[in-house]
């Protein structure tokens, strides 16, 4: 439950943290940290606008992706408190609940019949499979290194103790990023302030969407951003009592948010054809931590 | 028998004397001008309409020689020919325009489609909505259309991709939302002003370069020799013109690839450029700063002081900004080897301005037919050879040096001015006049003929992205679609410059 309100929190001001950083960083002053958030409330209130070629799924699909990102957010836990759902093997609900939402996303997006549309949803299809065996086996080596096979199981258990151990949480935290930064449409691999369909990923997707779905999905973003977080600020939390969990919790959320503010300030996106190899390199990092598993645990030779 | 007369820049010559050959020898003719020359290249190539008949000019540009070869020809309306396009493919698209205007046929044409469906074209019954888009059958390959409405305050322009996944194998660009009628309507204004101020219209990126080319030819139609102070303004407007819109297209350049430091920096850094031109003649595009036969505006020491103190603030963010963008590895990975146009290719297209000297095709007015000033300058136009989105950012970078070099001996020697009254100025009955102008983008031609009450009976005006559109077409060929605005950005070219 702690984790749930705190990712909400978060998620109020994630973004606004991202663009301020932007802002500053390039000379301007730039809008309040809330502005993203009171973008989404006028986004809500207003009425949705539906083309006459899309048909149910795009109507609810947003619907669908928002409650995808809600589930999977139940099963984060924070430190000692387990998410609202904890269950041996919850990780792999959390990976495919949101591989639910964003399949929806992406039928939707071909919905529209849009040939942008089309293009978006082929791309981001392709990066997050891409990740999807860097976070799976980042968890499997987790779950062989603590015994446990619960987030709430891992991270509670999880100790450093030895220089490799370390090595494992700088390492997992890395691959979190950057899976955080490919899964939320982020640069290098995606820019999220173009206004060019062509070089889109996910903001493409979502052209068509309008006043409520659209308000629904930009939020959905804001929370899988917190999210990430929160499940990174796990790798530095171990079994604190809360009165150092939160602390640690919105560092780790707020210095996530500057570093992707500047990270997107001073480097140019990557070229659409060398995203596959930046997204593998997730996947080389992980089997890394595997092998440094397999040598705390004397498995290896 | 001569089958041309040479004229240089900014001349002009009664109509008579331009030699009239049969359709054949003018073909040949103007082929063996141009056969393995890459010095030379057609500037204008356009129908005079007399009647039933069209009178044909073709204006081939000698740049080693400085001189501008003028033949023409009479055929019907309605003709079919054999078409120039078949040896030398520059040709193609002045022959697209010749019929789309006055129905002329020709039987060995490359691809005959309407260049922009003039409001004068001869056959009202093809519109925009039923264009001959290339298309492609197959399974595998998709197509997407992109705009006219384009996201951002753009132009418009239709853009055609047929693609293979994420590989562009063709694009096709379909322009001429923006057509205006701005060739009629310099016939149809009869007051010089306005003449004036259509100029500053045809392209609003270029009004200096386009307003220059005006006033040039103008004063040349009418006998009028300028002096030294208009020449000094047009000159100096010019180089400040390159300048600002050079600054704002890497600025451009940085938000495609989504490097927001190189983005700000030189918006930034534009701004205090174009409001110097506001300080000058009291608007940013510099539009009311030139006029046939006088200024409004002298150019005074407080201006050359101001100029250089625009500059002390100016230049060492710029160098700063530029290295910078220069040694970063993202940024580079994304322009080197991306939307590149070969040597041959450019030639063939006849690309002009940047989109020839990107690849190694020296073509610079300033240099070949010097106007204004530019005869006083030692120019040397700067060439790349690789052809890519990286040599149009290296010549932006580079000319943007050499323009403030330019500037700052410019105002070292402000002349005293003196035109700041209209001349009586009346054209000459039955004369041509070309006139030659390198403007930011490349080089501009304006061309006009009169009547023989001295009136204006033709006005022609070719932009430089009338050809450099092509090159954008086949620049992003086999890239990725996802390069697509980096390529189109580097070129920038002009929507209603093309439009008219």
């Amino acid at each position: 439950m702690v984790s749930l309100i705190l990712i909400i929190a978060a998620s109020l001001f994630f973004t606004g943290i991202i663009i301020r950083t932007k802002s500053l960083s390039s000379g301007r002053k730039g809008p309040g940290i809330f502005q993203p958030m009171k973008d989404i409330i006028k986004l809500l209130r207003k009425g949705s606008v539906y083309s006459r070629t899309t048909s149910i799924i795009f109507q609810i699909a947003p619907s669908f992706y928002f409650a995808s990102i809600l589930m999977a957010i139940l099963c984060v836990p924070l430190g000692n408190y387990p998410g609202v759902i904890s269950f041996q093997g919850d990780f792999i609900l959390f990976a495919y609940l949101l591989a639910f939402g964003k399949f929806f996303m992406i039928i939707s997006a071909l919905d529209t019949g849009s040939s942008f549309e089309g293009m978006g949803a082929s791309r981001e299809s392709l990066f997050s499979m891409l990740a999807e065996p860097a976070f799976f086996i980042l968890m499997g080596s987790f779950a062989l290194l603590t015994g446990q096979t619960s987030f709430h199981g891992i991270f509670s258990t999880l100790h450093y103790g030895s220089h490799i151990s370390y090595m494992l949480g700088v390492l997992a935290t890395f691959v979190f990023v950057i899976i955080a930064m490919i899964e939320n449409s982020r640069m290098p691999v995606d820019d999220p302030k173009t206004h060019l369909e062509l070089t889109m990923i996910h903001e493409v997707m979502i052209l068509d969407n309008s006043g409520f779905d659209l308000g629904l999905i930009l939020h959905a973003t804001n929370l899988k951003f917190a999210m990430y977080g929160a499940i990174i600020s796990n790798f530095f939390i171990g079994d604190l009592s809360l009165m150092y969990t939160i602390p640690i919790f919105f560092v780790v959320q707020i210095s996530f948010a500057i570093a992707v503010g500047i990270f997107e300030s001073f480097m140019a996106r990557f070229r659409m054809s060398h995203n596959p190899q930046f997204i593998f390199i997730l996947t080389s990092v992980s089997l890394l931590i595997f092998f440094g598993v397999l040598l705390l645990l004397q498995k290896f030779v | 028998m001569n089958y041309n007369v040479a004229i240089r820049n900014n001349q002009s010559i009664p109509l008579k004397d331009i030699p009239e050959q049969s359709y054949h020898t003018f073909l040949e003719s103007n082929i063996s001008l141009l056969k393995d020359r890459d010095d030379r290249h057609c500037v204008n190539y356009f129908g005079y309409g007399i009647g039933e008949s069209v009178k044909l000019f073709c204006c081939i540009a000698d740049d080693s020689m400085h001189l501008i070869y003028v033949s023409s020809c009479i055929v019907n309306k309605g003709a079919t020919l054999n078409s120039f396009a078949k040896h030398n493919f520059a040709f193609e698209k002045f022959e697209r325009e010749i019929n789309e205007n006055f129905g002329v046929k020709y039987t060995d044409h490359p691809w005959f489609k309407p260049v922009r469906y003039a409001h004068n074209r001869i056959e009202k019954s093809k519109v925009m909505d039923n264009y001959p888009f290339y298309g492609v059958e197959s399974e595998e390959l998709h197509e997407v259309g992109v705009g006219p409405v384009h996201a951002g305050v753009i132009e418009p322009g239709h853009f055609r991709f047929i693609c293979n996944g994420e590989q562009i194998m063709h694009l096709e660009i379909q322009l001429g939302y923006q057509h205006r009628g701005i060739e009629q309507l310099f016939l149809q204004k009869k007051s010089l002003i306005e003449r004036t101020i259509l100029a500053e219209s045809i392209a609003g990126d270029t009004t200096v370069g386009h307003t220059t080319a005006f006033a040039n030819l103008w004063e040349s139609l009418s006998d009028y020799q300028a002096d030294k102070d208009l020449q000094f303004t047009r000159t100096l407007a010019l180089e400040l013109e390159r300048i600002a819109i050079h600054t704002g297209d890497l600025s451009a350049l940085c938000t495609d690839i989504a490097y927001q430091l190189g983005s700000s920096v030189f918006g930034r850094l534009r701004t205090p450029i174009i409001n110097y031109m506001q300080e000058w003649c009291g608007n940013r595009l510099a539009k009311s700063l030139i006029r046939v036969g006088k200024t409004n505006f002298p150019y005074t020491e407080y201006h050359a002081n101001r100029l250089n103190e625009v500059f002390a603030a100016y230049e060492p963010d710029f160098n700063e900004m530029i290295t910078k963008l220069f040694k970063l590895p993202s940024a580079l990975s994304r322009f080197e080897r991306t939307g590149v146009v070969t040597h041959e290719e450019v030639k063939l297209i006849g690309t002009v301005g940047m989109a020839a000297r990107m690849s190694g095709l020296n073509r610079d007015i300033r240099l070949s037919h010097p106007h204004n000033l530019y005869s006083t300058i030692n120019h040397e136009p700067i060439i790349k050879n690789h052809g890519d989105v990286y040599s149009r950012t290296q010549i932006r970078k580079e000319e943007v040096k050499q323009s403030i070099g330019y500037v700052k001996t410019l105002i070292n020697d402000i002349p005293t001015f003196t035109s700041i009254s209209e001349p009586e100025l009346t054209p000459k009955p039955e004369m041509f006049a070309l006139s030659l102008v390198e403007g930011w983008r490349g080089e501009i031609c304006h061309c006009a003929i009169t009547n023989a009450k001295g009136e204006l009976a033709l006005y022609k005006i070719k932009d430089p992205s009338f050809h450099n559109w092509l090159a954008l077409a086949q620049s992003v060929r086999n890239n990725e679609i996802s390069d697509f605005p980096i390529c189109n950005k580097s070129f920038n070219l002009s929507y209603c410059g093309h439009d008219l």
